[in-house]
């Protein structure tokens, strides 16, 4: 039988504001256990929260961007459940009135083609803290778990898909569109492996040409681009094998094991919840006027689709470097310093995604983190195109401005002394040099056919560049050559 | 002293007759000596006390005339108290010691107010008899065999007593207005979202209100002013400026529109006590006011609405205490689940536990719709039902309570106890102001009553309960100051505040 | 409605208060007249009638993105019944 495999996905994007969903403690990352975790995030008696405007200007900006509808109202309910890391026994969240109603999300796949997935909503809501199983080292708190509610109250967005996803490789492209999003839109440090982003991810299959969908299960928490895609193939192997062997899928929360690729039940805790989600009294309706929805809209950055379209009609690159060169706001800014600076958008899409991402990947690098600033890789590029550098002395110079070996492009080459040979006059003579030390070669040369004389030249270049440490233009030593050789014939 | 007005002992400090120290110790001396048996207070704070009394004495001494400035009173134990034992009533919190102060609290510290401690409760505020507390019940000084009813029991008692001139109460389904009707004290619940619920232990947060309790409507509107006020750490507190409460207060009656609802005079009501209320009625008339009967045809719902409402938020407010972070924890625990049963099984009384289940259950898969939504809609009706009678009244009159102070013990069944406050609870569905005035006795001191020699036996307090429109405070107090004006009703005292002057 | 055991005892561990038995029955019979009181709700038609959450007819004020709080763990664990090195201790979590 031939499956389909049907996928939706509910993305936690945590925002990038200062302080908390509804207390001022702060978000930042890494501090030492509970020392952010206010009066309000411990869910003190007593205590009541406030929510943060930035939070909610971040979620209207991200439904602008995916073109969602703003409802003028949303409500804050509570979801109620007994966990540790749940101070309050429940969460702060959206069940009835989402901040961002239905709206889509354009993917780009693999080979270039476009797909439309429908977002079904996004929520406000607040992030609990963290378990950790057996922190102590020094054997205190054996078999206990510790509390760290640092995390309690950092503000989520929610996204929820359709289940409009049919492979896994739509899924991840999916998940790629939202982290470029958010992260276009500054409204996210989009970093999985902080957690800022996680995933939950619903996957079922049915026979193709069915209408119904088949028993989904849900994987939890699946924390990268890649896990989502090897989650998603197996659970779909999983699932196909167990129909065909005439079992049965069940409604089932599954986690992935990265180290063993594979999903796994996670043990049925106990029997369904009953989360008795009821609006929250101690919140108001939050109502967003329409001038305000206008604001926001109108000053939206340029989102990563825009900017593909861009870069593809305006600066004339391939639908293939424009992909990339958009895919994070990161990249396409530096991508765009580097083309201002230098006034070629080719050649700073080449080296961007040439000698810049080879070494961001050999050192696993953010391009955020690069050593070397676009300002001035896009100085150097100009140096090879007013031909004070050549391509290949252009590389020396990159490498030693990327080891730290100088600030600025003209330092490195004046110190290096790479500056190119043009003056006709020098390169003549290192010219005549070269052919007076070589009769051997130039014996040959004028003996040779004339076409095959094209190659033969390749030697005396080769001489002239060593001559000048590699500092001749080698178009300009090329021409010269065969002017003098030929002459010689 | 103790049986002087705040406004009075004000004036008694402005004229340097007694210093607030003074004032201090001869109040915590009467609590040393009374309160063992009332058991109104469930912390004293006597260290506190005099560090704050002296604070307020130099300030005075160096000119500071703030009117509050140096007044003892007494905190309701909902109140979180910045490194004082804040316990709700409730076992579970019989450790908890404040980390912070309750905005109310804040702010009467602000306004050089010298706190005495901590008055019993209904655990959780969740009562109408003050029997709910893990700290035993608190007796009605006018009668020991009786309750002061709840859920401010202590507050209201600890005032009526002559213990402290006035004290802190919240209000969610009448635990203001109720106990100052039982005590014979004038008791006042502000309009939803007028006073920061910041820091008050939650019951049922939409419904929840913090208010003054003291012998008079003057005093009150004093408190109110010193309380009131938006809190940025409220959400539902109401952003709109604060009136100085007593410039009405002597406004005059004449051509008030008062309305008697003709619900609130209906079956199980006392007779004494609604011949008290009609009295007093007859008191505004001869003050120039008018009155008229109105209907609030949603009254009989008012007390289901709440008992689906209220315990459905309770059950979701109290889930925090888990014994993880504070509170009650369980010895031993054998793992997470038992640690959560057993924590929240000890830490909390039988009503709390009876609260809890109804709201998990009216709010859970399936009820939800038939409960919840059904007694928020039921919610609205009965708010406009209120909206709709003050078009045509400036004020609504009743009686606070159908009864008088019930003996204690006397109300073994839940549903009947949650019966009693049929007058008052609606008032909190629709978020409008409400104050008790006292108006009058019902029946005689029993024969072994303390009453001091040669004076008269009067019974058990009757409240009037007087509504107004939402924010209507000033227009509240000025009715109430102006029957005071007219009466003495406020100026009777227990025998036990007669004691040892 | 009525209520049945399995509904108080189900009420309860969604709470997690632990009740035995002899509790259960007797709270059974609270919540049963309790909620006998309660139906009286459904007598009343509410077709058309919007819930009211909050007694004013207010909207929700936003809090400016600012860090306002200091680290005050030290004052709050105090009252924790189990903390080391900052956490809050409870028996050991199987996930």
């Amino acid at each position: 039988m031939q499956w389909e495999t049907v996928i939706g996905l509910e993305v936690h994007v945590q925002l990038a504001t200062r302080s908390k969903i509804f207390s001022g403690a702060s978000t930042a990352f890494g501090a030492a256990p509970n020392t952010q975790a206010c009066a309000v995030d411990l869910g003190l008696p007593g205590v009541l929260p406030v929510l943060n405007e930035t939070a909610v200007a971040m979620a209207v900006q991200f439904g602008l961007a995916i073109h969602a509808e703003i409802p003028e109202v949303s409500v804050f309910d509570r979801k109620n459940y007994f966990y540790p890391d749940l101070p309050k026994g429940y969460q702060t969240s959206q069940m009835y009135h989402p901040i961002v109603g239905p709206g889509e999300v354009e993917v780009t796949l693999d080979d270039g083609a476009t797909k439309r997935i429908r977002v079904h909503h996004a929520h406000l809501e607040e992030d609990a803290g963290k378990s950790l199983h057996d922190p102590f080292s020094n054997g205190m708190g054996h078999g206990m778990t510790g509390i760290d509610l640092n995390r309690a109250g950092t503000p989520l967005l929610e996204i929820v898909s359709e289940p409009d996803m049919r492979s896994a490789k739509e899924a991840a492209a999916y998940l790629k569109a939202i982290h470029s999003i958010v992260t276009y839109l500054g409204i996210s440090d989009g970093n999985m492996a902080e957690g800022s982003m996680r995933c939950d991810v619903n996957v079922s299959v049915r026979p193709i040409g069915q209408e119904t969908l088949g028993t989904r299960a849900e994987i939890k928490n699946v924390n990268s681009f890649r896990f989502v895609e090897r989650a998603i193939a197996f659970e779909v192997e999983r699932q196909i094998e167990l129909l065909e062997d005439g079992g049965k899928v069940v409604q089932e929360t599954r986690l992935f094991d990265p180290e063993r690729d594979e999903t796994r039940s996670m043990r049925t805790k106990e029997e369904a919840n009953d989360y008795r989600y009821f609006p929250c009294p101690d919140l108001l309706p939050v109502v967003l006027d329409l001038a305000y929805v206008d604001h926001l809209r109108d000053n939206l950055p340029e989102l990563p689709a825009d900017k593909r379209a861009r870069f593809e009609t305006d600066l004339g690159l391939s639908a293939y470097d424009a992909g990339v060169l958009s895919a994070s706001r990161e990249m396409a800014e530096y991508f765009e310093r580097v083309k201002d600076t230098c006034g070629d958008a080719k050649q700073a899409a080449n080296w961007v995604q040439g000698e810049l991402s080879g070494a961001l990947n050999r050192e696993g690098r953010q391009i955020q983190d690069s050593p070397v600033a676009a300002e001035t890789l896009g100085e150097l590029i100009g140096r090879v195109m007013d031909d004070t550098i050549n391509g290949k002395a252009a590389k020396q110079v990159f490498q030693a401005l990327w080891n730290g070996e100088g600030e600025r492009a003209d330092e490195v080459i004046e110190a290096k002394g790479l500056k190119q040979v043009t003056d006709t006059g020098a390169i003549e003579a290192m010219i005549d040099q070269v052919i007076a030390d070589s009769p051997a070669q130039v014996a040959q040369y004028r003996d040779a056919e004339p076409d095959k004389r094209g190659k033969m030249i390749g030697y005396f270049v080769g001489q002239v560049m060593k001559a000048s440490r590699g500092t001749a233009n080698p178009q300009r030593v090329n021409k010269v050559l065969k002017d003098k050789l030929d002459a010689l014939c | 002293m103790h049986d002087k007005t705040l406004t009075e002992l004000a004036a008694g400090l402005e004229a340097g007759e007694f210093s607030s120290r003074e004032l201090t110790q001869a109040l915590l001396a009467r609590i040393e000596r009374l309160d063992g048996e009332l058991n109104s207070l469930i912390t004293v704070t006597p260290d506190q006390a005099l560090e704050a009394a002296d604070k307020a004495d130099a300030a005075r001494a160096k000119g500071d005339t703030a009117r509050l400035n140096g007044l003892p009173l007494a905190i309701k134990d909902l109140f979180c108290t910045e490194g004082v034992r804040t316990t709700a009533g409730s076992r579970m919190l019989d450790n908890f010691i404040a980390p912070y102060d309750a905005t109310v609290v804040e702010k009467l510290k602000a306004a050089g107010t010298v706190s005495l401690g901590k008055t019993n409760l209904d655990e959780f505020a969740m009562g109408s008899s003050n029997e709910n507390s893990f700290y035993g019940p608190v007796k009605n000084p006018w009668d020991t065999n009786a309750v002061p009813g709840g859920s401010s029991g202590g507050s209201a008692a600890a005032v009526a007593a002559g213990l402290v001139p006035a004290a802190m109460g919240t209000d969610t389904g009448g635990s203001i207005r109720q106990p100052a009707a039982f005590c014979g004290i004038t008791g006042l619940k502000p309009t939803y979202g007028r006073v920061s619920r910041y820091g008050i232990i939650a019951y049922a947060s939409s419904l929840d209100q913090a208010g003054p309790m003291a012998r008079t409507a003057e005093d009150c509107a004093h408190l109110l002013g010193a309380i009131a006020g938006h809190d940025l750490r409220d959400s539902t507190s109401v952003a709109r400026g604060v009136p100085d409460y007593t410039e009405e207060l002597n406004a005059p009656l004449t051509g008030l529109k008062i309305g008697l609802p003709k619900e609130y005079f209906g079956d199980g009501l006392d007779a004494g006590v609604e011949a008290a209320v009609r009295e007093a009625v007859k008191v505004y008339e001869s003050l120039g006011a008018t009155v008229r009967e109105v209907s609030l045809p949603h009254t009989h719902y008012a007390i289901p609405a709440y008992y689906v409402i209220a315990p459905a938020e309770a059950s979701s407010n109290l889930s925090r205490y888990d014994g993880v972070r504070f509170g009650h924890r369980c010895d031993n625990p054998a793992d997470l689940i038992d640690l959560y049963k057993r924590s929240r099984a000890e830490g909390f009384g039988e009503e709390v536990k009876r609260r809890i289940l109804i709201g998990t259950h009216t709010l859970s898969e399936g009820f939800f719709d038939a409960y919840y939504k059904k007694a928020q809609q039921v919610r609205r009706l009965i708010r406009q039902d209120f909206l709709d009678a003050f078009e045509e009244v400036d004020v609504l009159m009743g009686p606070t309570s159908p009864t008088p102070a019930f003996d204690l013990g006397a109300n073994k069944d839940p549903v009947s106890m949650y019966l009693q406050d049929i007058y008052t609870i609606a008032v909190n569905l629709a978020g409008i102001p409400g104050i008790s005035v006292p108006a009058g006795f019902v029946g005689q001191r029993p024969a072994e009553g303390r009453p001091a020699e040669g004076r008269p036996a009067e019974g058990r307090p009757v409240g009037l309960q007087i509504l107004g429109t939402h924010f209507a405070e000033s227009r509240l107090l000025n009715v109430a100051h102006q029957f005071q004006q007219a009466t003495d009703w406020h100026c009777r005292r227990p025998a036990i505040a007669e004691e040892t002057r | 409605m009525a209520i049945d055991k399995t509904d108080v005892l189900r009420a309860a561990h969604l709470a997690r208060l632990g009740l035995n038995d002899e509790e259960a029955s007797h709270y059974q019979d609270d919540l049963g007249r309790i909620l006998a009181m309660v139906d009286q709700l459904q007598g009343l038609n509410t077709e058309g009638v919007a819930p009211l959450a909050h007694p004013l007819d207010a909207t929700q004020r936003l809090r400016a993105d600012e860090v306002t709080e200091t680290d005050r763990r030290e004052q709050f664990q105090r009252c924790a019944p189990a903390v080391e090195e900052g956490l809050y201790l409870v028996p050991r979590v199987v996930e």
